[in-house]
Parts: C-alpha cells; structure tokens; sequence
C-alpha cells in the first residue's frame, strides 16, 4: 500500500509538528479512501497536557465531530498523524496498542525543533505489528 | 431485545463492510457478544486479550457513554442503537 499525500499538505503536517514542538501534535488525514490519497490534514488539540512530550490522545466525541464534518464536505478519514520530539518516527508499543486497523499512521520524527524522518504505518490484521508503507508525495 | 450497533470505518472491514449491525441482546454486553459472533473478526479490535474493551474503544448508547452508566451491564431497549466511537492514542515511548 502507498499513501498519497499533496506536498502543501504534508508540508502543513510538519509545520504543525514543528509549532508543537517539544509536545507532541496530532491530526486527521482527510481524502479519498479509494486511492489512498490525502488532500487535507485537520490539525486537532492532543489532550493529553499531563505528559504531552511523549503521548498523544484525543477523545472520542471530539474525533467523531471533526470526522463528521469531514464526511459532510464529501472527505473520508484516511488515517492519522502525530509527531515523535528528538525521537525517530518508528512507531513504538504504544503506538501499536492503540492503533486502529485500516488506517494510515503517519510520524513525523522532529529533532531539536525540526522536521526530520516522515514514515507512515499500518497496524497488521493479528495486532502484532505495525508494516511501514510507502509515502508518495508528489 | 434488537439492537443497531454501528460501526466505525477502520473496523467496518471486519463486519463484510457493513456501517451498522443488528444485534440482539438485553445488556451492552449481550449486545457486543452478539456482534463478535456474528463477525469474529472484530474482537480482537475491540478487546484486549482478557476480554476487557480496549481502552480506545468507547461505546455510545444513544448520546451517553456507558463508562458513565453501568457499563456493559447497562441495559439496552428494544430498537436501542449502540455506536462504537474510537479514540486516537499514542506517542513515542
């Protein structure tokens, strides 16, 4: 499988992660399901204040209502993306345990502020692992 | 009792691409039991392997999470529909 991602959007990704920098950032990736195709990504506010330079979390309702107005602009939910501070973008147990499946996970390593390493993740059928595929953005 | 439950899209490939199940059952409980035996594909997303509910899966009965009633000991009516609502979690170590 191969993610497609528009350069403007992937550059906005790292512009987030950069701005969130030492905490970890979180966002939706919108577009099309059939193609893999992500035109938009949909920054949203990592709850998780208590230990924000290392987790990530974003409740339920809150998912759904932005998920909600996506699906009414005619975009479906593709996958999710988060940032990884002076860490690379592996993804780590964490990750994997709270993955859902059928969707792509993007992690932006950022390193002293910067975006470094940009990887995308799927959690496999049996939960075990995450496969890294390809990120395509041209 | 029957009960709709609906289905998130990560999880709707379990469920032969269905965005809501009819169940039956007279507790969120005997409600979920029932979706996983008729898509068992969908229990290992839903629940951990000692069979408690993965703590990104929050289930909806009408607008009131169960966490906040009786959890899957709550009763559901007859036409209730129960909506599977995931979170996102992560992060790096």
């Amino acid at each position: 499988m191969t993610l497609h991602i528009i350069p403007e959007q992937l550059a906005m990704l790292h512009q987030h992660a950069e701005e969130g920098f030492p905490h970890e950032v979180v966002g939706i990736l919108a577009g099309s399901r059939e193609d893999w195709s992500v035109t938009e990504v949909v920054p949203l506010t990592n709850e998780r204040a208590d230990s924000a330079h290392n987790r990530y979390k974003v409740s339920g309702l809150l998912l759904m209502r932005a998920e909600q107005e996506l699906e009414s602009r005619g975009l479906e939910v593709v996958g999710y993306y988060h940032s990884h501070p002076d860490h690379p973008s592996q993804y780590s147990d964490y990750d994997r345990d709270h993955a859902l499946p059928n969707m792509s996970y993007v992690i932006v390593s950022v390193m002293s502020g910067r975006a470094a390493t940009t990887q995308s993740w799927r959690l496999t059928d049996d939960r075990s692992r995450m496969d890294e595929e390809e990120l395509h953005s041209l | 009792m029957s009960v709709s439950v609906m289905i998130p899209t990560a999880l709707r490939s379990y469920a032969e691409g269905n965005a809501s199940i009819t169940c039956s059952g007279s507790t969120v409980g005997e409600a979920l039991a029932s979706l996983t035996e008729q898509h068992p594909g969908l229990a290992k997303h839903l629940r951990t392997a000692d069979g408690k509910l993965r703590s990104f899966v929050n289930v909806y009965l009408g607008e009131e999470d169960i966490r906040y009633m009786d959890g899957e000991a709550t009763p559901v009516a007859e036409g209730a529909t129960l909506t599977i609502v995931p979170s996102i979690a992560g992060g790096a170590r």
